[in-house]
């Protein structure tokens, strides 16, 4: 406590001694998230007007400033109630973990219940209100009280008879109530057309927030708006707030600033081929994942793996999940060889299963938030973030979406979601529409081809890594989920026996080539042969020819030669003179003869 | 009531039927006022029944909330029962009356 109260004074204190003049000193509430929004609490020693309809919270936010200032700033507080008892007040805060009959008792808190009955009282000439600022005097000097709620002040107007008398009063009454130094919570009924029924906001005019309580195809979201807040800047945004048993939260729709720091640590995915496919290293530690995809794709074992592989290195995981209760879920990934039940047992893995119906949106996200400060985790999975889709509207659920990551980011948690992508949409668009938010998103698809249903992962997009184009298809046996080989090919990507067929179809092309080379060759040396054959055929028969050839020249040129011998012998032997007997072999055969 | 308003009156007694609260803050020209008309028609009304008592609020502010007195000043009727308040400055003879629920003595014939 004592380093809250430090820490209320140095605030205060800083912002005073840095900017003097300007800057307006403010009173932490307190009351988670309000003291972001208004940058710091509500304006020191100044009055705030709360209002709202009926049941939108406003006794119960202006208790929880006052029980917040006196125990955790030191500043001790009074409640001037004007329609409950103290005894009613003490029961109804009660259910917010507030214990006023101990304040009380130890002088933090004062309550003064103030009766006006209308029927009791006759009203004879002039007075005022004296009485009342002396009981908030005594009861503000009795515990040294720096802060004061009046609630409702208005019922005043039902219980006195001179409104003209009221007003005057309640315009000192503030007056007083700044002169003192006292940081106020006035609380009114909201009117018809005006803030308040009474018109307080006329005396109440330095800061003033509106609650409201709104049902929603029969969820309630309960609304904070700061209306206006003289010398400030404040955030304008309704801003969603709850009461449960922690008090009020109020929680700001973004946090001020992309400041989060992004580290460079990579994380296992608890897919090693996956891993491959991003970068080989997986993801990065404190980013935010999405896996997208069709019904019965394995989203969840995904998650599962991812939940598995942060356990097996000691860290903590957080798993919301919104389809399955903790026994069926543990059950189910036995069946791909996934068993979480020692993780749960040393406490590394805890899984919160919840209907999305069973609260609106913002109690899913207060009680998420109230989750992951207590378990503390390295990972938080949303299984599936869809599922919160039908509880609120789509701009409520991306809005919601958007404080979880951011929260999430800030504390540097590393977070999966899965999303069911409903067959009718485009596969590439995020139902909750946060693609933005997201930097892996994983998206997994059924191709249905040949009487089959198989399974593919593709990585949409990976910010800050280089990442794997390549459709893959994984299968989910009791072995885990793995990822198969993808089929390197020319066509489109196969898958299941289509991929099967193809590589066979592939092995064989490739072996007929082989085959007709084979066969070609053999072809060549053939005809090589073949060629040669008949060189030495022809050859051979050529020189047959040739030989007879020879031989019947020899023939003929004997033959001549016998003819002529023959005629010559003729001439001879006939004497007779011939010219062609005497040209030549005449004086042969006349030698011989 | 009728009744016993219609008793009181009559047996004169010395004891104090009538227990009256004058809450005040400070002697203010409002206090002065409420308790000089307040003397004035006790007097007139209840003489010897009544028993007043004045608090001045500035002295003994812890007994505000007892009476749960809002404005100043307050006349509280603490006996008879029910309890009745009548705020202002009591310049309204008749209204006290009624506020105290006395009839006047001589001014009917009830």
């Amino acid at each position: 406590m004592s380093a809250t109260k430090s820490r209320a004074r140095s605030s205060s204190q800083g912002s005073a001694n840095r900017h003097p003049q300007q800057q307006l000193s403010k009173a932490l509430s307190g009351i988670q998230g309000l003291d972001e929004i208004t940058g710091g609490g509500l304006p020191r020693g100044r009055p705030t007007l709360v209002c709202g309809g009926a049941g939108c919270g406003k006794t119960l936010f202006a208790m929880a400033f006052l029980v917040r200032g006196a125990t955790n700033f030191g500043e001790p507080g009074v409640f001037m109630a004007f329609e409950e008892t103290a005894e009613e007040l003490a029961a109804n805060v009660a259910s917010l973990g507030f214990d006023l009959n101990k304040l009380v008792a130890q002088k933090k808190i004062s309550i003064d219940y103030v009766r006006v009955e209308r029927s009791e009282i006759e009203e004879t000439g002039e007075y005022n209100l004296e009485g009342l600022f002396i009981r908030l005097k005594h009861a503000i000097d009795s515990i040294g009280a720096k802060r004061v709620v009046l609630d409702t002040v208005e019922s005043l107007f039902a219980g006195l008879p001179n409104p003209g008398v009221l007003r005057a009063e309640l315009r000192r009454l503030f007056h007083w109530l700044k002169d003192r130094g006292l940081t106020v919570i006035v609380t009114g009924e909201k009117g018809e057309g005006t803030l308040t029924r009474q018109g307080l906001e006329e005396y109440v005019s330095d800061c003033v927030i509106f609650l409201d309580h709104r049902v929603n195809e029969q969820n309630s979201t309960r609304r904070l708006r700061v209306v206006k807040y003289r010398g400030s800047r404040h955030g304008t945004n309704e801003y969603p707030f709850l009461i449960d048993e922690s008090g009020i939260s109020i929680l700001p729709v973004t946090s001020l600033g992309l400041t989060h720091k992004a580290s460079t640590e990579r994380m296992s995915s608890g897919i090693p081929r996956l891993d491959q496919m991003l970068g080989g290293k997986g993801y990065f530690k404190g980013s935010t994942i999405l896996v997208s995809g069709t019904a019965g794709t394995g989203k969840t074992s995904v998650a599962a793996l991812l939940a598995r592989a942060t356990c097996e290195r000691g860290e903590r995981c957080l798993v919301f999940a919104f389809e399955e209760s903790t026994d069926q879920l543990v059950r189910n990934l036995h069946s791909v060889g996934i068993h979480l039940e020692s993780y749960i047992n040393q406490d590394l893995l805890k899984i919160l299963p919840s209907r999305p119906s069973a609260h609106g949106l913002e109690m899913h996200l207060v009680s998420m938030h109230r989750a992951v400060v207590e378990f503390d985790p390295q990972l938080v999975v949303v299984d599936p973030i869809t599922n919160l889709i039908t509880v609120g509207t789509m701009p409520e659920t991306q809005s919601m979406m958007t404080r979880l990551i951011d929260f999430l980011k800030l504390r540097g948690t590393t977070t999966f979601f899965t999303s069911l992508t409903s067959g009718g949409n485009d596969l590439e668009q995020s139902e909750a529409g946060i693609s933005s938010l997201i930097d892996t998103w994983l998206m997994l698809q059924v191709v249905r081809w040949g009487g089959e249903r198989n399974r593919t992962l593709t990585i949409i997009k990976s910010r800050g890594m280089a990442h794997s184009n390549q459709t893959s298809e994984y299968r989910l046996s009791d072995a885990g989920l793995e990822l198969v080989d993808t089929y390197v090919g020319t066509a489109e990507v196969f898958t299941g026996s289509a991929r099967l067929a193809k590589e066979a179809e592939d092995a064989a092309a490739i072996a007929a080539g082989t085959e007709e080379v084979a066969r070609k060759q053999a072809e060549r040396e053939q005809r090589r042969k073949a060629l040669e054959r008949r060189i030495v055929e022809l050859k051979e028969r050529f020189e047959a020819d040739d030989a007879v050839l020879v031989q019947s020249i020899r023939e003929a040129a004997r033959h001549s030669e016998q003819l002529a011998a023959e005629r010559a012998a003729m001439a001879l032997s006939r004497q007779a003179f011939t010219s062609v007997a005497k040209a030549a072999p005449a004086p042969r055969k006349a030698r011989r003869a | 009531m009728n009744t016993r308003t219609d008793r009181k009156p009559k047996p004169v007694v010395a004891t104090a039927k009538w227990e009256l609260r004058l809450y005040i803050a400070g002697q203010t020209q409002k206090s002065v006022t409420a308790f000089a008309n307040l003397k004035r028609i006790c007097d007139d009304h209840l003489k010897g029944q009544y028993r007043l008592e004045v608090i001045d609020l500035l002295k003994k502010p812890q007994l505000a909330r007892g009476d749960q007195i809002l404005a100043v000043p307050t006349l509280v009727r603490k006996l008879p029962t029910p309890m009745k308040k009548i705020i202002g400055d009591l310049s309204n003879e008749e209204r006290v009356l009624v506020g105290l629920d006395i009839r006047p003595l001589g001014g009917t014939n009830q």
